[in-house]
């Protein structure tokens, strides 16, 4: 319809719908950018930050920056995987991620990029919180421990008078998500496997489902993360 | 109690975008909200509990069991600590029987720490169900919570009024203005109304443009030109609101407190001139909660307001030109001076931080045009009007023009509100505050700087040390790590609002690797660790809480590095801990080699 937007990311030649973001017009040019709390088509969070790029000097966020015309953004530079690196290291140490026993394993976000990113041991000494577990719901789990407070599933499940299925409890470091109880009684098995699969970690878990894949065929057991948009080298 | 609930709900027409209202209303009727309330707001708003919850359980006042018959909300900032806080909390702990975050078996009283309260020119201070008190010493504690314990209503413990409208009727408050130095914007005589009577013989074009010409700067901190957002403001597609935010937060600072006890009607006519530049019809005041004392008399001032035609419809005679004020409180919540979390708030939300674009002169209150300023902005806005550009930016500096309000508390004689021209030198301003043996200077409040003697030829300004106003003098014997750095860096994990991962995680990190330091158990590592963490805080988080959150730790290991160098006594990179050789040399001798290090 409308003109479509010329930009480069780290110097390759990419062209955008207008009013795009950053974030989704990469990937449509086959630019990986990491993010872990965008879902395309729902209004950004700009919350993890793990998408942030360079333009003109500026660190923001590639989610919630629209192209502009001749828009110069820096993506895989050094300086832009460390401060990813610093995130996502930030976010194992304020959680308790467990990974071999967690459901998740091999389909979860968080994982896929430290292991794309190659993380060893985080740089933070690890907090171990005390979170809270809640399965009184009979259709989804909801462990605190692994949540990483992305919000997706917060924007993404709305019943049809606009009311929220989960929000955002208390603030800071004291910040949680939780599920109206009313509200939940609606979830259908096939609700349920939704909440699972838009939750990028093992937060929210479809009861009596749980290690339903072998490893070998697991989301991110044979490629990394983002390889289908920019294979890593 | 479903019923009270239900016509609390009822008078704010079951508009979820006044559940801040709806929930002050409740919390203020019962003392907390109860499960139960939350059920009801929840059915009359059409939206879920947790979308109740999620608002509630942001704000800071809002407590989900009863906070207490009389919820005594005491000052944990720095300034209250150096003034005596310790012994005064020990105090109400032992007379009312309760510790700190609970209330007495009785229900009585409760006791709950809380961040600035802004009166940091007479510390120790409380906040009691809303009325002030200043100046606390442990034996005064003891006569209030006598007083207390006789059920004594907390109005009638009021027994030293305060300086200027502090004393009037509607005030009622034991506050001292403290006005120390007044300036030609503030604190001078002015004729109301006389702007607005001059603006409604010009377009709202010329009168951004004049606001253009004095290059009036915003007073909050940030420093945008004020013409230039009303210009872009008026750009966007209407209707368009005014806000004015009156959240100042920022520990240390209290000129606001000063503005809205004395001046008042400065400030509403300030905001009547910007609605008629941007063709607002709605215009918001933005209170922090801590500042619920003045609600009653800056309604009534409004009131007065309207009466003379200044606000209302056809202001100052002038046909078409109908703008009137609402009082938004808040319940709690530093973020909230964050202009876009400011304008979630006021829609009964979260006081998250947006995302920008869009800016809220484009999208802002209620998706729609909206201009914030600061209070100090809007008063300076009249005088800008009545005296002319010209006069205006004849004063200052070439970046900064005008004069600045600030706000000086701490270790000095004459703690309270300065009008200075911009440019003035630090140690000029440490010289009318009567200060000695000063160790550090803290400008612009936890998230500006914190300098040293070397510093103090620096001037106040946009071009050297910006500011919004809240400067704090820090004496020779103080500990200033563990004393200053870590209450602010403490003040900043609670007052994030969590969203950005950098702020809500690092800012723990950061804070607990200090602790480690103070604790003299640092190696060198950690300071460079702090150094590189706080670098990333700055670049990698939404708003500026969280960009500056770092700034306690960042500003002075740039300024008093020798303090942490002290602490860190090992030159190593890192503390081992054990020696790994003598860890294995009991293996190493059973196979008969040298350790392989």
């Amino acid at each position: 319809m409308s003109e479509k937007i010329k930009f480069t990311i780290d110097g390759k030649e990419c062209l955008a719908e207008p009013g795009q973001n950053v974030l989704d017009a990469a990937r449509d040019n086959g630019v990986f950018i990491p993010y872990l709390c965008h879902v395309r088509g729902i209004k950004q969070a700009g919350s993890c930050r793990v998408c942030n790029v360079k333009i003109a000097g500026r660190t923001m966020t590639a989610c919630t920056t629209p192209v502009a015309s001749g828009m110069e953004v820096e993506n895989d530079t050094a300086e832009l995987r460390d401060l990813r690196m610093t995130i996502i290291e930030a976010l194992f140490v304020e959680g308790n991620h467990f990974c071999p026993s967690c459901e998740k394993s091999g389909n979860c976000e968080l994982q896929a990029l430290a292991y794309r990113y190659q993380m060893m041991v985080p740089r933070f000494p690890y907090q171990f919180p005390q979170k809270e577990i809640d399965a009184s719901n009979p259709k989804i789990l909801i462990d605190r421990n692994r949540c990483i407070l992305c919000k997706r599933c917060v924007r993404s499940f709305k019943d049809d008078k606009g009311r929220s299925l989960f929000a955002f409890k208390s603030r800071g470091h004291k910040l949680q998500i939780s599920i109206d109880k009313e509200c939940a009684l609606e979830i259908t098995d096939e609700k349920a496997q939704e909440i699972m699969d838009i939750c990028p970690v093992g937060a929210l878990i479809k009861k009596e489902k749980g290690f339903d894949q072998p490893i070998g065929s697991r989301k991110f057991d044979k490629n990394p993360i983002g390889s289908d948009i920019t294979s890593v080298i | 109690m479903r019923n009270i609930v239900k016509n609390i709900v009822v008078k704010y027409n079951n508009d979820k975008t006044r559940l801040m209202d709806i929930l002050l209303d409740i919390q203020s009727e019962f003392g907390f909200i109860s499960d139960e309330a939350v059920e009801v707001v929840a059915k009359e708003t059409v939206l879920s509990k947790v979308d109740v919850e999620q608002t509630m359980s942001f704000y800071h006042f809002f407590t989900k069991s009863p906070a207490g018959k009389y919820a005594v909300y005491l000052n944990d900032s720095v300034v209250a600590n150096l003034k005596g806080r310790a012994a005064v909390a020990k105090a109400f702990e032992e007379e009312a029987g309760c510790t700190f975050g609970s209330v007495s078996s009785d229900g009585t009283i409760g006791l709950y720490n809380t961040a600035c309260i802004g009166m940091s020119d007479q510390e120790p201070a409380a906040l009691i169900n809303n009325v002030v008190f200043t100046q606390l010493t442990p034996l005064r504690v003891k006569e209030i919570v006598q007083k207390m314990k006789a059920g004594i209503p907390v109005n009638e413990m009021i027994d030293i009024k305060g300086d200027g409208h502090n004393s009037s009727e509607l005030v009622n408050a034991m506050v001292f203005n403290n006005i120390r130095k007044a300036g030609p914007v503030f604190f001078t005589p002015n004729e109301d109304g006389a702007a607005l009577k001059k603006i409604v013989g010009m377009s709202p074009n010329e009168v951004i443009d004049t606001v253009k010409e004095s290059y009036l700067r915003g007073r909050g901190g940030a420093g945008f030109p004020t013409g230039l957002k009303w210009d872009f403001c008026r750009k966007s597609e209407g209707p368009r609101y005014i806000l004015c935010n009156a959240d100042e937060g920022e520990p240390g600072t209290f000129k606001e407190r000063v503005i809205l006890t004395e001046i008042p009607k400065l400030l509403f006519e300030g905001m009547a001139i910007a609605a008629y530049a941007i063709d607002a019809k709605e215009g918001i005041l933005y209170l922090r909660a801590e500042y619920t004392y003045l609600k009653k008399y800056l309604e009534h001032t409004l009131e007065e307001m309207r009466k003379r035609n200044l606000l209302g419809k056809n202001i100052a005679g002038k046909n078409g030109f109908d703008f009137d004020i609402r009082i938004q409180m808040g319940a709690g919540a530093y973020v909230c001076g964050e202009e876009s979390a400011l304008i979630e708030s006021a829609e009964g939300k979260r006081g998250e931080p947006r995302n920008r674009p869009p800016f809220p002169v484009q999208k802002g209150y209620l998706q729609k045009p909206t201009v914030v300023n600061n209070v100090e902005t809007l008063c300076t806005v009249v005088k800008i009007i009545n005296n002319g550009p010209e006069w205006f930016s004849s004063m200052g500096s070439r970046e900064s023009n005008g004069t600045k309000l600030v706000s000086v508390s701490g270790d000095c004689q004459f703690p309270g509100v300065y009008a200075i021209e911009w440019g003035l030198r630090v140690r000029d301003l440490l010289e009318m505050a009567g200060t000695e043996n000063v160790q550090a200077v803290q400008i612009g409040g936890p998230s500006g700087i914190c300098i040293g003697p070397s510093g103090f030829k620096r001037s106040i300004s946009f071009e050297d040390i910006p500011t919004g106003g809240a400067i704090m003098i820090i004496g020779k014997e103080r500990n200033l790590l563990k004393d200053v750095v870590l209450n602010y860096m403490n003040f900043f994990i609670d007052e994030s609002c969590g969203s950005c991962v950098p702020c809500r995680a690092i800012t723990v990190l950061m804070r607990n690797t200090l602790q480690k330091i103070i604790d003299g158990k640092g190696v060198k590592k950690d300071i460079n660790n702090l150094l590189d963490w706080g670098k990333k805080m700055k670049e990698a988080n939404r708003c500026g809480l969280g960009q500056t959150a770092a700034n306690p730790i960042l500003t002075t290991i740039e300024n008093f590095r020798e303090l942490y160098d002290e602490l860190v006594k090992d030159e190593t990179e890192y503390e081992t801990g054990f020696s790994l050789e003598e860890a294995v040399a009991d293996s190493c001798e059973y196979v008969n080699r040298v350790p392989n290090l």
